[in-house]
């Protein structure tokens, strides 16, 4: 695996809804620097979007005055990407995943760790409870030979 | 959110722009409900034609909206979503139980 760094970028921002457009910008600008396609930032966009509002209404649960925090490494051969808050954590991470209640008034659909899955080549999740979850996406940069 | 809402008898046309997340969900959700009590509408056509956007915030606003009409009998349907868009309400499996058409151009690439 490629150690070198090429680029990070370290954000830490408010913990309210227009914060998450902030971070996908911040994501997708990181992107256009590489030779990602369109449809793969979209991807990425959307795997940002769900971690960073996931922080905001379950980490924080809304509490508009705590911080998330977006850090993006660059590496020759990968983007990684986390997302962090220090709100109120997951007391067991694969419950979390596997028992979201889709119940029939939420109109929670479970769907942002699924989309986090699909769009990013890795997804690790460290979560304490009371302490906060921290999310890291991997996507791996696939140079295209020139043809 | 940029929204225009049209009515006709029964159904509540509704032309949305733009990014649909955290941020708009919530308005978006009130201003339909809202739309549809004042008009009794029962069928909500929605116009994504110039949505670039949308992720689990926004799907949740649209399965909400499809819940309560079919309840009263009615129906939702989302028209010209971008191919990114159109991705996402497949994968999230609305596109099984409502009706949406997809539109062949990426947002903002009809050289308006
Ligand atoms: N940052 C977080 N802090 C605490 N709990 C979280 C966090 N992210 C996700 N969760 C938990 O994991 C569940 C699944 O998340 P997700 O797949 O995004 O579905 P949804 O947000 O629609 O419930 C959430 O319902 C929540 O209980
Ligand atoms: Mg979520």
């Amino acid at each position: 695996m490629d150690t070198a760094l090429v680029n990070s970028v370290n954000l830490q921002f408010k913990s309210i809804p227009d914060n998450v457009s902030l971070a996908r910008v911040v994501v997708a600008s990181i992107g256009a620097q590489i030779d990602m396609t369109l449809s793969e930032l979209d991807e990425l966009k959307v795997a940002v979007s769900e971690a960073v509002t996931n922080a905001i209404i379950h980490g924080y649960r809304n509490d508009p005055d705590q911080f998330v925090e977006l850090q993006i490494e660059r590496y020759h051969d990968r983007l990684v990407i986390h997302v962090i808050d220090r709100g109120i954590g997951m007391p067991d991470v694969q419950e979390a995943l596997e028992n979201v209640s889709v119940s029939s008034n939420s109109e929670h659909m479970g769907l942002g760790f699924v989309f986090m899955k699909t769009f990013t080549d890795n997804v690790e999740i460290n979560s304490e409870k009371q302490k906060g979850t921290r999310i890291t996406m991997v996507k791996n940069l696939v140079f295209r030979k020139e043809s | 959110m940029d929204l225009h809402l049209e009515y006709e008898k029964d159904k509540l046309y509704a032309q949305l722009k733009g990014e649909i997340d955290l941020s708009i969900a919530p308005h978006l959700r009130i201003e339909l409900d809202n739309a549809l009590d004042t008009k009794q509408a029962r069928h909500l056509i929605m116009d994504f034609s110039s949505v670039s956007f949308i992720d689990s915030s926004g799907l949740g606003v649209i399965l909400g909206r499809y819940r309560r009409l079919t309840e009263v009998g009615g129906t939702v349907r989302v028209e010209n979503a971008s191919p990114q868009v159109y991705k996402i309400l497949e994968m999230s499996g609305l596109s099984k139980i409502i009706e949406i058409t997809q539109s062949n151009v990426a947002v903002g690439e009809k050289g308006e």
